[in-house]
């Protein structure tokens, strides 16, 4: 699905990711866990294609293609789905508008019939349900007013409604409370299956009480230092990041 | 699908039919303005005397007058000898006969928008005055609206066919001596359209005007009357295009509407005038005086206008709240690409009791565009428990182009409540980002991003004009982001 | 050429002697004097001035007040000496020696008349004087220059952060003839300096007067001055006062101009914030009664990226008074990352009195955070009616909440002594001014 070889980024000019591997099979659920500072939004925008993000060394393949000679709407077709850190807000523009439009890019892209509205509706209803978007969400613009909370949770209904291959999820715990947590996480387990992969980016253990990977990586300092089973996880909620940058020097 | 685009196409279009010109041969008097040219259009309408005399009347008004300075604009100054002031088609035949023969570039703006040239059919519900040039060339479904007494026709038919009523409000909210280019106008209109709804009548269909420039170094100056009686109710509808061409041509036209008491004028424009070139050569200076006189108690005038194209455009759709708990609204789209300039916004003159305004402005800059806001609220003494809400926000794509806002407050009574608030944003690249990261084409993100900006406006137009608005502002903004 | 009347004016003007006198100085006084014939007084047809018609000024001539004395108890009153300010006093233009010494200040710190400059002040005059002040924005300004009479200098060097205030009082005092002074200040402030400097005019009800002050400002890198502005003049005064300022990167300035006094007064500042990072902060209140009428205007020049201006301008009027504001912000090309925001609020509390604001945004570049709001209204009837359920008298409530209102300028005024003349000053306007007293304090 994804592979990433001794990938380098740089932005401003200055390196932050310095030779990151990474290999993720299809329906598998990696986590990408590190301290404030080590690279891991950066993984993740990069994967997405933000701007400024410049690959100065290595390669990034998905579904055997090269990644970085792709737009990012282009990426977005292909099924590369990043549920943002901070979800910017776009006054004036529907919440369901953008979603449709993104939908129909996607079915366009694999071949598949536009949905009109009457489908498209049924789709979006059954997908609230996941992550118990509240009902007034459909007339409000992209997350204007939405709380912290509701912001990820749209995240997640997005990705819920567009059905990527590779979901990128950054952060997407942080300013959740334990019942939103619940609810967000929920949703993501009953949308793992064996042809989707997930990459987790996370700074806490927590969300992987609820969502089990099958591989925690630890990134330090723009590098992989760690990688192993979920038990990691717990390792490090219990001893920190430290060891693991002692044991690598 | 724009309805009265569709009509203005296919009147072109039925005239295609027989033989071809390149250019329509007009009826084009030389180029240069005296009191002669006043009398020959005058003569060339058979118009009364009355009318005679208001022109010339206004024309030395006019002769004294200097042009404004005060407007955040800049362009030569006109020649206004230069201009021809008098253009008609020689005949309906003569008309463009052939779809080869209408600019391609034209043709590819229509295709953008949507309409499709070759297969034109009356839609019921719009009924169209179209002037091509100077003259109104046909008037659709003049029947159905006999019949609910409402009459719609040209100017000029309306000073054969109702003079009274011509003579009666023609004037009486845009003064001959109002302003420079409403002065002129008032010298040497051509034509334009008069509309009567008489009372406790709603107008049963949308009224529509289609305004098109085509012949060469001609001015446009038509003028546009609407009366609405006790308790009636319309809605007009306004479209304006012109071919391109590498010169300046000015159009100064004037619209002047009476609410009485208990009735509702709503006025959309969708103004595409030929902006000019990407270098800013050529294009229109469309410098218009609009303005409603709220005569009545419980009146309202809605202006709703989305101004996309013009060189330059210098307006400002006004209402004079004089009755007791009347209305006044201004929803406003201006872009400004390239090199346009716009200079545009609104006057809500607050006479009468309860009377309330609302304001909303959306000004788009890109390019090397200028884009300015000029608004003034005007509370009188006499007009106790006034409100007025004014939103001014300005979208800036690109750091060459400009956007300015200056609105004038003025309050003389204390219990009013006037309220300003300006914004001015840009389309950042966070937003741009997330949209194409779900799948959308940046091109299309700016769309939707610029569209959902405008919004408060478009859901003002009538549905077949707000689709038309959105479409045209995508062909205006192409290439300015990205 | 040039109207009889403006050279009339200029002939009979009697003001205290040019000061600065200095060589160096003439030909920039030639030059105000030829701009000010060839453009007179503004007039409405000026937009700069469609709201202020300066007629009455235009047509009075001025004549020295020097030979009348300002009443001692006029002055104490206005006075920031006993708060603890190191003040000059300047009396119908001119300067007067105090009685009490005033605070030392630091070392190197200049703060003197104009007058007493000697030659290496002079060559710091002359460095900065007619440097901030365009004498070809209006009239006023080139006739300021024409015929500048003294003032103070201040001069802060690098590094020198002055703690004690500077007051800056002039007083005036009407003859049987109007009298005219065109007060000119200077304020430097080098790298990193600071300082806080407060102008007060202020003078007697029972004449005509006009008092046409200038002040420049040049903030070096880094520095921060705190600058108040009090127009506290008599009642049938004209007063212009025009501030105009240049800052350095980083620095910044802090405005409080209150204008209450005065029967034709206008109050002008324009700050050019001319290097990366440079802030301003703007706050102001006018109150205008009866015949009053006050003009405000601003504008501030983001001409550098990053840099910031925040502005917030308060008024209350009654009787037959008439406000203006007038506030405009232009964004320079490539001045990316700028920031600016601008509130006006008014209160109008009489049909007899009227409010023209006009707050403007010229805005040439496209990564800017820009907004103002202007607003014009009465007392909050919700507000007014939740304090009466309270118990609150009516009357009570509605001075409270104007008082309220003010208070909003008000409470960023960082030194305390002007803090309570303002309080003073404006709640005492009010009806039951000692009721409300207890509800603030």
């Amino acid at each position: 699905m994804l592979e990433i070889k001794n990938l380098h980024v740089a932005v401003d000019g200055k390196e932050i990711l310095k030779g990151v591997n990474l290999h993720v099979r299809p329906g598998e659920v990696h986590a990408i866990m590190g301290p404030n500072g080590s690279g891991k939004s950066t993984l993740a925008n990069v994967l997405a294609g933000r701007d400024g993000y410049v690959v100065t060394k290595g390669e990034i393949n998905y579904l055997g293609r090269d990644l970085t000679t792709l737009e990012p709407e282009e990426r977005a077709r292909e099924g590369v789905f990043l549920a943002f850190q901070y979800p910017v807000e776009i006054p004036g523009v529907n919440n369901i508008y953008l979603l449709k439009a993104a939908l129909n890019a996607i079915r366009k892209h694999r071949g598949q019939p536009e949905l009109d509205a009457v489908e498209f509706l049924a789709l979006v209803r059954d997908r609230m349900g996941l992550v118990k978007m509240p009902e007034d969400f459909m007339s409000r613009s992209v997350n204007e007013g939405f709380s912290g909370g509701e912001k990820k949770r749209n995240e997640i209904f997005q990705l819920a409604v567009l059905e990527p291959r590779l979901a990128i999820l950054d952060e997407t715990d942080s300013g959740l409370d334990i019942d939103a947590l619940r609810v967000v996480a929920d949703g993501v387990n009953s949308l793992r299956n064996p042809e989707r992969s997930l990459v987790l980016v996370t700074h806490y253990q927590r969300l992987l009480d609820y969502i089990i990977p099958d591989q925690v990586h630890v990134l330090s300092d723009g590098r992989i230092l760690k990688s192993g089973g979920k038990e990691l996880a717990l390792e490090l909620e219990a001893r920190g990041y430290d060891w693991v940058r002692a044991a690598a020097a | 699908m724009s309805q009265p685009n569709r009509e203005i196409e296919q009147l072109v279009q039925r005239e295609y039919e027989h033989g071809f010109v390149t250019d329509i041969e007009s009826d084009t008097v030389p180029p240069g303005l005296n009191e002669d040219t006043i009398r020959f259009i005058s003569a060339k309408k058979a118009e009364p005397d009355w009318l005679l005399a208001w022109r010339l009347e206004a024309f030395r008004t006019w002769q004294k007058m200097r042009a404004p300075n005060w407007a955040h604009v800049h362009h030569h100054p006109i020649d206004y000898q230069d201009i021809s002031y008098y253009s008609a088609p020689r005949s309906p035949k003569d008309g463009p006969q052939s779809l080869e023969e209408v600019d391609p570039k034209l043709l590819e703006t229509y295709a953008k928008l949507g309409i499709p040239l070759h297969e034109q059919k009356l839609l019921a519900g719009v009924a169209v005055d179209a002037v091509f040039d100077s003259v109104s060339v046909a008037t659709t479904f003049k029947g159905k609206l006999a019949e609910a007494g409402v009459i719609f026709c040209s100017f000029s038919e309306a000073v054969q066919n109702h003079p009274e009523l011509v003579r009666q409000y023609l004037g009486s909210v845009v003064p001959m001596g109002d302003n420079f280019y409403a002065a002129l106008n008032s010298a040497v209109f051509t034509d334009g359209s008069f509309c009567y709804i008489p009372k406790h009548t709603r107008c049963p269909m949308e009224l529509s005007t289609y305004f098109r420039i085509n012949a060469a170094k001609t001015g446009q100056f038509e003028r546009t009357l609407i009366v609405a009686e006790e308790g009636s109710h319309v809605s007009y509808l306004e479209g304006c295009t012109a071919p391109m061409r590498d010169e300046n041509q000015l159009h100064a036209a004037v619209v002047e509407l009476v609410a009485l008491d208990n009735a509702t004028i709503k006025y959309s424009t969708v103004q595409n005038w030929y902006p000019g070139d990407e270098n800013g050569v050529g294009g229109i200076y469309n410098f218009v005086t609009k303005r409603g006189d709220c005569r009545g108690a419980n009146s309202r005038i809605s202006w709703t206008q989305v101004e996309t194209g013009s060189a330059i455009t210098w307006k400002y759709p006004s209402c004079i709240l004089r009755g007791e708990n009347s209305v006044g609204e201004f929803y406003s789209v201006a872009v400004a690409n390239n090199y346009q300039q716009a200079d545009t916004g609104t006057k809500m003159i607050h006479i009468g009791r309860n009377t309330r305004s609302t304001i909303v402005s959306k000004g788009i800059s890109a390019g090397h565009g200028q884009n300015a806001y000029r608004g003034l609220v005007r509370i009188a003494k006499s007009a106790a428990n006034a409100r007025n809400h004014t939103q001014c926000d300005s979208l800036l794509l690109g750091d060459r182009c400009g956007a300015h806002t200056f609105p004038y407050m003025e309050t003389k009574n204390s219990s009013a409540i006037v309220e300003h608030e300006a914004t001015t944003s840009r389309i950042g690249d966070d937003q741009l980002f997330y949209c194409r990261q779900r799948g959308i084409a940046a091109e299309d993100a700016v769309n939707m991003i610029v569209n959902g900006f405008c919004k408060e406006v478009f859901r003002e137009l009538p549905m077949e004009f707000a689709v038309e608005a959105q479409k045209l502002l995508g062909v205006t903004l192409e290439g300015a982001v990205g | 050429m040039s109207d009889p009347a403006v050279h009339e004016f200029l002939e009979s003007w009697r003001g205290v002697t040019p000061v600065p006198g200095a060589p160096w100085f003439a030909p920039q006084r030639a030059a105000a004097r030829q701009a000010f014939q060839a453009r007179g007084f503004p007039t409405l047809h000026d937009e700069d001035w469609k709201y202020t018609d300066v007629r009455p000024i235009a047509s009075r001539r001025f004549g020295s007040g020097t030979e009348t004395g300002v009443d001692a108890g006029l002055t104490a009153a206005a006075s920031f000496s006993a708060a603890g300010a190191h003040e000059l006093l300047f009396l119908n233009g001119q300067f007067a020696t105090a009685a009490d010494p005033a605070p030392a200040l630091p070392a190197g710190v200049i703060v003197m008349p104009m007058s007493r400059a000697d030659a290496r002040q002079n060559e710091s005059l002359a460095a900065h004087l007619g440097r901030y002040a365009d004498i070809n924005k209006h009239g006023f300004l080139a006739l300021n220059t024409a015929l500048a009479g003294d003032g103070a200098l201040i001069f802060i060097p690098d590094n020198v952060e002055v703690t004690i205030p500077v007051s800056l009082l002039f007083a005036s005092a009407a003859g049987p003839q109007p009298t005219g002074t065109c007060p000119r200040n200077l304020i430097i402030l080098g790298r990193n300096a600071a300082a806080t400097v407060i102008e007060c005019y202020t003078g007697t009800d029972d004449g005509e007067y006009l008092t046409n002050a200038v002040t420049e400002v040049r903030l070096g890198a880094g520095a921060r001055l705190e600058h108040y502005r009090l127009q506290q003049e008599g009642k049938r005064a004209y007063h212009l006062g025009n501030l105009s300022v240049q800052q350095d990167q980083d620095s910044r300035l802090v405005s409080h101009a209150f204008a209450l006094g005065g029967a034709l007064a206008r109050n002008e500042i324009d700050v050019r914030l001319a290097a990366r990072g440079a802030q301003a902060v703007l706050n102001g209140l006018y109150v205008a009664g009866e015949r009053q009428h006050l003009d405000n205007h601003t504008r501030i020049d983001h001409e550098q990226p990053h840099t910031t201006s925040a502005e917030h301008y308060r008024g209350v009027l009654t009787g037959r008074a008439r406000a203006v504001f007038n506030g405009k912000v232009v964004v320079h090309k490539d001045a990316q990352k700028s920031d600016a925001r601008q509130v006006n609020a008014n209160l109008l509390l009489s049909d007899d009195a009227e409010v023209d604001t006009k707050p403007e945004l010229e805005i040439y570049a496209d990564d800017v955070k820009c907004s103002h709001g202007a607003t014009i209204g009465r007392l909050d009837d919700n507000m007014l009616f939740y304090l009466r359920t309270r118990a609150i008298p009516a009357a009570v409530a509605r001075s409270l909440l104007i008082y309220a209102f003010a208070e909003e300028v008000i409470q960023p005024i960082g030194f305390a002594p002007i803090r309570a003349r303002l309080e003073q000053r404006v709640l005492g306007r009010l009806p039951d001014a000692e009721v409300i007293r207890e509800f603030v304090q």
